[in-house]
């Protein structure tokens, strides 16, 4: 396969509530992508829009984007796959450049979350599971991920007390990281506070909402040598599903399309879990990434707890998970998340991450969910 | 009435198989099976995508099954909220079906426990509405 590299990555600070429109939200990723890179619109042949919709009112946000940003007239189109759109984004940029349709494609994830209220975003997201046989009992994504915390302990013995360490690593790093929505220090006893959303998840179990937007820009190895000094590679992309509606699932302790996706970006890159040096996982509730441990091999079935209390994926760890704060910290505006993660793996491989850097990281990992498992997204980067 | 009439609140009017909807009048929660390569589908289905056929049957889940897991939401998605608190959970049934859905409140009582034998029965909702609950066997 032909190498693809990214280039240039940027984010905007994630918030509760931004103050400004999407297509204001859209140009603060943009700016923060471009600035410095060398990097011009004209260079950018063709942009995928990626995010949930019904979030806001604008319909085909890509023609918005796209001309707002001064984009036109190249190419651009939307990618959906809800909390995974944008890792599908660069899924499908991959394919763009790797087919040579493309030399340069830019990845813009987006969501601006504050329009609604927080029911009414708990009733979208119910719906973005099976609106005929499931949303009529009132689900939503907490719900759904107790569950799967439920038959997490069942079978394994997994505590609440486990779950809440995996937050207390993500408030150790939300602290210092000054484009996350939740930053304050939290403590054990903060996190074990009974304040519980669908047991057995509790309030600190589960991450925010947010308005943000992430911008990753891709292009082909002769053009990315020619506008950037450090390009990350792609080096293994893994995509599988899993039946929407919770009757098709085998098991209610992993995600099988996590592991599936996992494999097939293992066998691309021609690596395996203990090569991996530091990853970033779809931690929307706190079990999501207990399962992300296992789902990806980082630790054999039902071994993830020990993981966490060892302190493993702690940044001195063995396997670092998560040191930017995660979707726990970071907050998580649904079609941004996966670009955020990207970034920040792009970052520790070019020896960028400031505080957080993992030193010498060379091979990083991003683990991207939509839905509860509909759709997994695994991608490993390298930098050779 | 047809298929919106099902559940607390419904997001889907038209469906193939809006009958499941007359079978829990009658008390029974039913999948289909396919007649031409015996694929049995819960929830219901119109298409077989085993062989294509479109040639579906009724059955009914009948018998005791096991609760694979559970929740008690204490928050609720916009038109749900009078329901708080409310459970949900997955039993599996004779022949591996799996059934998602609501559980009695009653059995907070006596204490929920995941392997629990389960067994399905319908409820009358508000306004002539229909489901149905996941109840101790």
């Amino acid at each position: 396969m032909p190498k693809v590299g990214v280039i240039a990555v940027g984010q905007s600070a994630f918030v509760r509530s931004y103050p400004g429109s999407i297509r204001e939200l859209a140009f603060e990723a943009f700016r923060d992508a471009l600035s410095g890179s060398g990097i011009k619109a004209n260079d950018i042949e063709a942009s995928l829009i990626c995010s949930a919709p019904e979030y806001d009112k604008q319909r085909t946000p890509a023609g918005l984007v796209a001309e707002y940003l001064g984009l036109n007239p190249q190419p651009t189109f939307y990618v959906e796959s809800v909390c995974s759109s944008s890792s599908s984004g660069l899924r499908t940029a991959y394919a763009l450049i790797a087919s040579g349709l493309h030399e340069v494609v830019m990845v813009l994830g987006f969501q601006k979350m504050s329009e609604i209220s927080s029911a009414e975003s708990q009733e979208r997201m119910g719906r973005g599971a099976d609106i005929q046989w499931e949303a009529p009992f009132g689900t939503m994504m907490p719900a759904y991920y107790a569950m799967h915390a439920r038959g997490h302990f069942t079978k394994y013995g997994t505590t609440e007390e486990d779950l809440a360490l995996i937050r207390l690593k993500s408030s150790t790093y939300g602290v210092i990281n000054e484009k996350a929505v939740f930053r304050k220090s939290l403590t054990l006893d903060k996190i074990m506070e009974p304040k519980y959303i669908a047991t057995p998840l509790k309030m600190m179990d589960c991450c925010a909402n947010a308005d943000g937007l992430s911008c990753i820009i891709l292009a082909s190895e002769e053009r990315a040598k020619d506008l950037c000094k450090k390009p990350v590679w792609v080096k293994g992309l893994g995509m599988a599903t899993a039946p929407i509606n919770m009757a098709g699932r085998d098991t209610f302790s992993g995600l099988k399309c996590a592991q599936l996706a996992a494999k097939r970006a293992y066998e691309m890159a021609g690596v395996g879990p203990k090569e991996i040096d530091v990853a970033e996982v779809h931690d929307c509730f706190t079990i999501a990434e207990m399962m992300a441990y296992e789902d990806l091999g980082f630790a054999e079935a039902g071994q993830g707890k020990e993981l966490i209390r060892n302190k493993e994926t702690y940044k001195e760890g063995r396997i670092p998970v998560n040191v930017d704060g995660g979707l726990l910290s970071k907050g998580h505006p649904i079609g941004a998340t996966g670009g955020s993660q990207i970034r920040t793996i792009a970052l520790q491989l070019k020896g960028e991450a400031g505080e957080i850097q993992v030193p010498g990281a060379k091979i990083g990992l991003v683990h991207n969910i939509g839905g509860v498992g509909i759709y997994g997204n695994v991608t490993i980067f390298g930098v050779d | 009435m047809g298929f919106e009439q099902f559940g607390v609140v419904s997001f889907t009017a038209t469906t193939k198989v809006e009958k499941f909807v007359d079978f829990l009048r009658e008390g029974k929660v039913c999948g289909t099976i396919c007649k031409a390569c015996g694929a049995k589908f819960f929830p219901p289905r119109s298409d077989c995508n085993c062989c294509l056929s479109d040639d579906m049957e009724w059955f009914e889940i009948l018998g005791d099954g096991n609760l694979l897991t559970y929740t008690e939401a204490m928050y609720a998605p916009a038109g749900f909220e009078k329901d708080v608190p409310y459970l949900l959970g997955v039993a599996e049934f004779k022949d591996g079906a799996k059934v998602f859905g609501r559980l009695d409140k009653s059995m907070l009582e006596g204490g929920i426990t995941p392997g629990m034998k389960i067994k399905l029965k319908t409820v009358n909702l508000e306004e002539g509405r229909i489901s149905y609950e996941l109840t101790s066997a």
